[in-house]
């Protein structure tokens, strides 16, 4: 019961420190299906058998860029392409393992952008599925590679990534794709189950054997711009000297406390102070005593005198 | 009320902004900072010993610096660093008061004050073509009463006015690839004379008036036996090169128009001669050198062309120039080592048996081979002729020798450091005698007594000088223990010269220094180069009686394939404790943060195949190893191909030690729009004292902190040359932020029209990089932030109350990474040579950036001001957090250069290490200066500072209690006083 009352306590004093600090947390709170907060477009996740049926749809918007070359118009021209994911077990040699589809936008310019990212993936045969089995077993790596050049591939080198093997299994098997391209060279795939896999990680095997993908593709984000704003600048300079941006309102005890805290003190100060004066005379009476009447008397004597 | 306070907080982070966070009184320089100068390696050296004026030598050094020294103690009078493009082809005095010198391939022509160092004239040479360089200043050649300076650069022969600079005359030798190998003037004419060859066959002489620059004649023969590079001019008209098989002596006579040829096999020069000879490069008339193995024979070629030997001698030699000591007669000087020496000939050109000089002069071993000797004259008190001499050891180290002892040494490989690493000092032994405490004791009484003075302004100016003199020598700040702060630590350097320094903090002096043998030039090794240091063995058991070791690791060669070396220094002594040539490359080492029993530190060497070497090679560190084989990954930056490739570990081996590596991931730039020009990682030593940041309003975000993180940088590869080689539209810098584990690329950003150089810091959660803007034409600084959005959710009260916090589960790179960047760009004025980030024990303090700017000094930038959360209008909140308001540009407050009124040379890098007092970083800048201060982010908050003055405190508390003793006594009186009336 003590024990309760303590934990009680310092869960009481707990919540009173933080509900201090915590006013502001609910405008942090992200949202957890958010895949990244800086992602170009939102996943859209199907979970089905795998089948030649794409799985997952997405769509990317292109950032407004302020190269002119970059710029779409109306006119383009759309073209659809197909690349393969290749997968491998280990060290094993890299088979195919599903069909990435994409529109291919040519601007104008001459630039050209992947939009429109499909995925269908082949479903695991027998044999895959014991080399996966092995995989888990042995800690080993689950790679996939994509062509770096999707027009002419492999173009320059295959883009590989591999993950531990005993991240992809859940109910399904997890995984998560972020495609890093430039045109129609992809950079960098980011592969990976979406939930957290930790190390070292109890081996399990997935109950249903089929892939339950999620694709993002990935332009690349414009560097924010320095600020060019001198006059801005000596405006706002001349303004915050002028006056000072209202802060929002606080109250009495926020802004004053470290006025009322050292008033409170000296207060106390004083009034235990003024508290024990009295006991000191009262105490220091005993010593003082016998002169006491002394000092009486010789009151009166040197009034006496003066007079 | 309320307004005052926010006025008042509003004007206190003002002042918190403005005033510099580091600034130094002129009495504090050097108390805690040290610069030491140097030139580097000497290339080339002229003397300048007229009666007049003092005597000096002018030198000109691989690492591209001018310098003219004080031939009496070595000092330097004055130093130029030229650009590190600009590499000094030939030096001379001209006129005995310019120093002239060719550099840049013979494309710049620079003339200097010889007294003072300041530059005269420039000129700046062009040609059709890149070529040999060769600068000639004739002594009696005179244009118009302009004395002419020729030089000969880029397949073009310029004549210099030596006056202002001007070019008389400009002569093209329209030879596409004729490489000059020497200039001669005929003594009494104005012909001068050109020679050299086109190819490997082909031999071309020229014969130019030196006053038209007319070509007058123009000869050219094919060598019988081809040209190895290496000729050696015999006399003004005889010239004996050296074949390509190194087996066969050709003598061309150009004579009168007629070119003549005669071989000779060094086999009926030299005795029992295999493998390949060499000529040196020695200008003595009518006698060249051959040099086989460690043999240096010396043979005359007589009037009529035969070749007689006149010397041999078995050491390996170094053999100076000619120097005309007298109407005809002439001098050289050769020095040969010997096991505990060297010994130093001087010889007349014209009588071989008769020395003039024969001195030898005792020196350890760790000076190496002698390299290259100069000599100069003097006239003795007895009028006799004496020498004195200038060498260059192997270790870069400059002597003066004159009358058999080293007058002056000069430790010039400290010019090219490759890698710096600290060591901890002994720890300090009990004993000490009481004498010692007593006499320090005094001392310290005294000097505070001296400080007192100063400060209550009674001092007189020879107690000032007293007191700034005991402050600079700062009793104990050189001494060999460990202090309490941990201020005092080794610096172990490692130079180009394969020389290992340990330099003290406290004064920079040199503890100890060792040329390593393993760094030696020898027969298996032809070329060996430092790469890198790592402390190999750091006790802590032990401390007392173990001392730390340091690994040096190095190649035989400058390419990546060739072999590895590696050896041991004790740090305390220096002492090579082991060496050991590997039977495999060296690409990159991996310190592995395991030891095994006895402290020696697991390292992993990558060699060109991709293997995996395990070091120590003893069964307990493969023991501590094994387990972990799994969770050890690597990557390379192929930056030509434009791939990054991450690497795991494989169980199988061939032997014991070695492992297979396997590719697991790549990262392919395409190679039309993108090139890797920097690439840049954390500090593997860095600490981080909290993940959590506290920002405005009580929020908290988490920064992500990984180790594995990589900064690449790639450009346009139009936009890979020089600033305004590209328009703004057709470059770009794209940045990544790559885990290296994984090789996801977490974060990518294109700044539009922006271009390399790039230089990069990565730090904590953020990388710091520093490009140019061509739109805007200045200089830009960046800055990335990264946020780890997955412990975001920790904020909740009740979650953190109920454990539903992911706060203690373990982190993996196979997690999906949720990460939030915020990133920001602000103009900054200089170009950069360096950035790095101070470190400091804890990693509390706040963090400053240490800029090597282009005038060589080195600035700190508070972190503050690139952080990426800076608004136009911070609110109070922020503003209480020490956000500062928005601008364009980052401030340069001169107050801020750590290197005060000084300069590091060549800037190349900035090396900061933590002390043991968490305010304080040490902050060690090389280039061809060394620099070395204690610097303070935050100003030291946890220690009082040097000048302290302990004595004022003593008096002030001995006179409050006086004062207390005599109000009280005062007061006794006075009650006893008022009790009797």
């Amino acid at each position: 019961m003590k024990m309760r009352k303590g934990e009680l306590l310092v869960l009481f004093t707990l919540c009173f420190v933080l509900s201090l600090i915590a006013p502001s947390h609910s405008g942090f709170q992200s949202d957890e299906l958010l895949v990244d907060n800086d992602e170009v477009g939102l996943p859209q996740t199907q979970s089905q058998q795998s089948s030649s049926v794409p799985k997952s749809d997405q769509t990317t918007v292109t950032p407004p860029s302020p190269t002119p070359r970059r710029k779409f118009s109306d006119s383009d021209s759309d073209s659809k392409i197909q690349f393969t994911l290749e997968h491998a077990f280990g060290d094993s040699d890299f088979a195919p393992a599903g069909t990435f589809s994409a529109r291919l936008k040519t601007s104008a310019h001459g630039g050209q952008t992947l939009t429109k990212l499909r995925f269908s993936r082949n479903a695991l045969t027998d044999a895959e599925k014991e080399n996966f089995k092995n995989l888990v077993d042995g800690d080993d790596f689950y790679k996939i590679r994509l062509p770096s050049n999707v027009l002419s591939p492999p173009g320059k080198d295959f883009v590989v990534t591999s993950v531990r093997a005993r991240c992809l299994p859940r109910e399904t098997l997890d995984e998560h794709f972020v495609i890093h391209a430039d045109g129609v060279n992809i950079l960098g795939v980011n592969y990976g189950a979406p939930a957290p896999c930790s190390y070292p990680h109890p081996a399990k095997l997935p109950s249903k054997w089929s892939f339950n993908s999620y694709t993002i593709l990935k332009n690349t984000e414009q560097a924010p711009r320095t600020p060019l704003f001198i006059q801005d600048v000596l405006k706002n300079g001349e303004e915050g000297e002028g006056e000072v941006v209202a802060p929002p309102e606080r109250s009495f005890w926020a802004k004053y406390w470290m006025y009322v805290i050292p008033l409170g003190l000296i207060v106390m100060n004083a009034v235990t102070q003024a508290m024990n004066m009295p006991e000191e005379q009262a105490s220091g009476q005993p010593g003082g005593a016998p002169a006491a009447p002394g000092a009486v008397q010789r009151a009166p004597s040197s009034a006496a005198r003066r007079r | 009320m309320g307004t005052m306070l926010r006025v008042f907080l509003l004007l206190l982070s003002l002042l918190s902004i403005t005033a510099p966070a580091f600034s130094l009184y002129e009495d504090q320089v050097g108390l805690a900072d040290w610069h030491q100068k140097y030139i580097g390696k000497v290339k080339d050296a002229v003397f300048h010993t007229q009666k007049t004026g003092r005597k000096r030598v002018v030198v000109s050094t691989e690492e591209n610096v001018i310098a003219s020294l004080d031939l009496r103690h070595g000092e330097i009078f004055w130093r130029h660093v030229l650009g590190p493009n600009d590499a000094i082809d030939g030096i001379d005095i001209a006129m005995g008061k310019y120093v002239i010198t060719l550099s840049s391939e013979g494309s710049i022509l620079r003339a200097w004050n010889l007294p003072d160092g300041q530059m005269v004239w420039e000129a700046f040479l062009q040609g059709p073509h890149s070529s040999k360089s060769s600068l000639l200043v004739p002594a009696s050649l005179k244009v118009d009463k302009d004395n002419v300076i020729l030089a000969f650069g880029k397949g073009c022969l310029h004549a210099v006015s030596g006056i202002h600079g001007e070019i008389l005359w400009k002569k093209d030798l329209e030879a596409e690839s004729f490489e000059i190998q020497h200039m001669i003037q005929t003594s009494g004419s104005d012909l001068i004379h050109l020679v050299g060859f086109v190819g490997s066959s082909q031999f071309d002489s020229y014969t130019i008036d030196a006053k038209s620059g007319e070509l007058l004649k123009h000869d050219s023969a094919a060598i019988p036996g081809g040209y190895s590079g290496q000729a050696s001019l015999v006399s003004s008209s005889t010239l004996v090169v050296m074949d390509s098989a190194g087996s066969t002596v050709t003598t061309i006579s150009f004579q009168d128009g007629k070119v003549t040829f005669s071989q000779t096999p060094v086999s009926t020069l030299i005795e029992d001669f295999v493998g390949k000879a060499k000529l040196l490069a020695l200008k003595l008339e009518g006698v060249f050198a051959v040099k086989t193995g460690t043999h240096t024979t010396f043979v005359r070629v007589t009037v009529e062309g035969k070749l007689e030997v006149v010397d041999k001698i078995n050491h390996a030699t170094a053999v100076s120039d000619v120097l005309e000591i007298s109407e005809n007669r002439q001098a050289f000087a050769f020095v040969h080592r010997r096991s505990n020496g060297i010994d130093l000939t001087v010889k007349l050109g014209a009588d071989w048996n008769h020395d003039l000089l024969k001195e030898s002069i005792k020196m350890d071993q760790e000076r190496g081979s002698v390299q290259k000797v100069y000599i100069n004259n003097y006239i003795r008190t007895d009028r006799s002729h004496g020498f004195r001499a200038l060498i260059v050891m192997e270790d870069h180290s400059l002597l003066l020798v004159q009358q058999g002892a080293v007058v002056w040494s000069r430790e010039d490989a400290l010019a090219s450091v490759i890698d710096v690493k600290t060591s901890e000092l002994p720890v300090e032994k009990k004993g000490v005698s009481v004498a010692k405490v007593e006499e320090s004791l005094f001392e310290w009484l005294q000097g505070h007594v001296l400080k007192l003075k100063g400060t209550l302004m009674l001092a007189s100016p020879d107690d000032m000088a007293a007191i700034q003199s005991l402050r600079l020598k700062a009793s104990g700040k050189s001494k060999m223990t460990r202090d309490h702060n941990g201020f005092r630590k080794l610096l172990i350097v490692l130079t180009k010269a394969g020389k290992v320094f340990a330099l003290h903090t406290g004064d920079g002096r040199i503890v100890w220094s060792r040329l390593l043998n393993s760094l030696r030039q020898s027969e298996t090794c032809e070329n060996p180069t430092g790469l890198n240091l790592f402390p190999w063995h750091v006790p802590h058991h032990h401390a007392l009686d173990e001392n730390p070791s340091a690994l040096v690791v190095s190649r035989c060669g400058p390419s990546d394939d060739a072999l590895g070396l590696l050896s041991f220094v004790d740090t305390y002594t220096g002492k090579e404790l082991s060496s050991s040539s590997l039977d495999h490359s060296v690409v990159q080492v991996i310190p592995l943060p395991f030891m095994d029993s006895t402290e020696q530190r697991l390292h992993l060497l990558i060699d060109a195949s991709g293997q995996a070497h395990l070091y120590p090679k003893t069964s307990d560190a493969l023991g501590v190893f094994r387990p972990e084989l799994t969770n050890v990954y690597w990557y390379s930056v192929e930056a030509e191909t434009g791939i990054i490739k991450g690497y795991a570990l494989k169980e199988k081996a061939s032997d014991d030690y070695s492992f297979d590596t396997r590719g697991i991931w790549s990262i392919v730039f395409p190679s039309e729009s993108e090139k890797i020009i920097k690439t840049s990682t954390r500090k593997l030593n860095e600490v981080v004292h909290t993940q959590a940041k506290v920002v405005a309003d009580q929020d908290a975000m988490f920064k992500y902190i990984s180790k594995n993180l990589l900064f690449v940088a790639t450009v346009a590869p139009k936009a890979s040359g020089d600033i305004g080689s590209s328009t703004p539209e057709e470059s770009w810098l794209i940045v990544y932020l790559i885990d290296t584990i994984t090789g996801r690329i977490l974060h990518r950003m294109t700044h539009h029209g922006a271009q390399g150089p790039v230089e990069a810091v990565v730090s904590e959660n953020w990388v710091i990089y520093h490009y140019f803007n061509l739109r805007a034409h200045k200089y830009e600084m960046s800055v990335i932030e990264i946020y780890d959005q997955s412990r975001a959710d920790n904020k909740d009260v009740w979650k953190l109350i109920l454990g539903k916090h992911n706060l203690t589960s373990p982190v993996s790179s196979y997690s999906r990474p949720e990460i939030m960047t915020r990133s920001q760009s602000y103009f900054f004025t200089h170009s950069v040579k360096s950035i790095a980030v101070t470190s400091t024990a804890k990693g509390i303090t706040s963090k400053q950036l240490l800029i090597g700017t282009v005038g060589d000094q080195v600035l700190a930038l508070d972190k503050r001001f690139l952080d990426p959360r800076r608004s136009v209008n911070p609110t109070q909140a922020e503003k209480e957090e020490g956000i500062i308001p928005l601008t364009d540009s980052l401030p340069i407050i001169p107050q801020s250069y750590i290197t005060h009124a000084l300069k590091v040379e060549g800037l190349r890098g900035i090396e900061t290490v933590p002390a043991k007092l968490e305010s304080t970083t040490l902050i060690f800048a090389y280039g061809v200066d060394l620099f070395f201060t204690r610097f303070a982010p935050s100003r030291t908050y946890d220690s009082l500072t040097e000048d302290f003055s302990y004595a004022l405190l003593l008096l002030t508390i001995v006179a409050l209690v006086a004062a207390i003793f005599i109000t009280w006594i005062l007061s006794e009186k006075k009650e006893l006083r008022d009790k009797w009336r």
